[in-house]
């Protein structure tokens, strides 16, 4: 009888889903209410783009800044006041020059450096980006409207382990002597994750 | 575990779906779902690995027909029902009809018993282990061969921090892998960095 009931029972929305879970917690005095509506903020407000393009135009103009960030990403980061969770214990950041591209992915789950280069888009956690990248990358970047020369080694970058990266992107041309806020206006998340060059 | 999740090269998929600077929320109940994970994470209720396993423990049809929120949702949920902190009877009471959850878990283990210490320019082969818990090593990986190009701190070993097992945290290394060694003849030329944990690798000759 209780079988043949759960098979009548409709799944509930994702909606109820999310609020059974909340109201859950709530209940257990997690303050869950309150817990989300501040970790919203930080999804929205905080864990944005504009965080990598701040660590990118920096390296651009300040050579020394450059250096470090690619020796120690997360130690170069905190110097412009961005954090990264404590799990995301390393940051390791790629960059790109004319005759290297570098990609990254996480083949496994949807890993990103969120705080630093933004939470990932829907395709980006996709099975098609998931699948594909590791072993059809040049395809699928030409898909994605970046059609690399052949004579550019492309590296990827699959995120299986708790280090986190970042695509260093290059300094497009004909910005030479662009103040740092106009030089991080110009840089994407797209580019920062190596599907699009700037 | 050699589960759907595990993508990485896997055929028959078509082209991405890119929307140049998308979005990454589309609704509330998303923002919200993505809030209530990392809620659970900072509150000690579970940690990262616990998390991604009970996501690809997922039953195979309900992971491959979920987006991305609704994974981590499951995952949660499934989490919280396992770890007594509240009942799926009353999730669903709460949710008005039924609250889908991962299947159970297998068995998880520790470290290798022996692990070697790496440096960059080493060459290394993956381990040909078969694990039916939860494992970090993607399986296109599995019995190749590639170069040590970096090393990172020391994390909690996966296959144990994922089922409340004890063990030492691991040192990872990124290595490199050429696509021609991990797909011959069936892959676009490129090089392949995989974050491995120590006791996945062994030192190639």
């Amino acid at each position: 009888m209780e079988d043949q009931e759960r098979t009548i029972r409709r799944t509930a929305s994702i909606e109820q889903r999310v609020d059974a879970i909340q109201a859950a917690f709530d209940e257990r005095g997690m303050n869950a209410t309150e817990g989300v509506a501040e970790l919203t903020r930080l999804a929205t407000e905080q864990w944005v783009p504009q965080n990598g393009a701040r660590v990118v135009a920096r390296a651009w103009v300040d050579g020394a800044f450059r250096e470090r960030l690619l020796t120690n990403g997360r130690a170069a980061v905190e110097e412009l006041g961005l954090a990264m969770p404590k799990h995301h214990r390393h940051l390791v950041v790629l960059e790109n020059t004319a005759s290297v591209h570098n990609v990254i992915c996480c083949t496994l789950c949807s890993c990103t450096a969120f705080t630093i280069i933004g939470l990932p888009p829907d395709w980006y956690k996709d099975f098609e980006y998931r699948s594909r990248v590791v072993r059809e990358a040049r395809t699928v970047l030409r898909e994605m409207g970046l059609d690399l020369s052949p004579d550019v080694e492309i590296r990827v970058w699959d995120t299986t382990a708790d280090t986190r990266y970042m695509v260093l992107p290059m300094r497009p041309s004909g910005t030479d002597g662009w103040p740092e806020e106009k030089l991080a206006a110009i840089v994407t998340r797209d580019s920062m994750i190596g599907v699009a060059r700037l | 575990m050699d589960g759907v999740h595990d993508l990485g090269g896997r055929q028959g998929f078509g082209a991405v779906r890119y929307r140049r600077n998308a979005a990454p929320f589309h609704a509330d109940w998303e923002v919200r779902a993505n809030s209530l994970y990392v809620l659970a994470v900072r509150l000690g209720l579970i940690n990262m690995d616990e998390y991604r396993h009970a996501i690809e423990r997922m039953e195979p049809r309900h992971y491959l027909g979920a987006g991305y929120y609704e994974r981590s949702l499951t995952g949660l949920a499934t989490l919280c029902v396992e770890k007594g902190i509240v009942g799926r009877d009353e999730l669903e009471r709460r949710a008005g009809g039924l609250f889908p959850l991962a299947l159970a878990s297998a068995p998880g283990r520790t470290n290798a018993a022996t692990r070697d210490a790496f440096k960059r320019g080493d060459r290394v082969r993956v381990k040909d282990d078969h694990v039916p818990g939860h494992v970090r090593m993607p399986g296109y990986i599995r019995g190749k061969t590639g170069v040590v190009v970096g090393e990172s701190p020391a994390y909690p070993f996966p296959d144990a921090h994922a089922h409340g097992i004890q063990a030492e945290d691991e040192l990872t290394y990124d290595v490199r892998f050429r696509s021609e060694d991990l797909w011959p003849n069936s892959s676009d030329k490129a090089l392949i960095h995989v974050a491995v944990f120590q006791s996945y690798l062994a030192r190639a000759l």
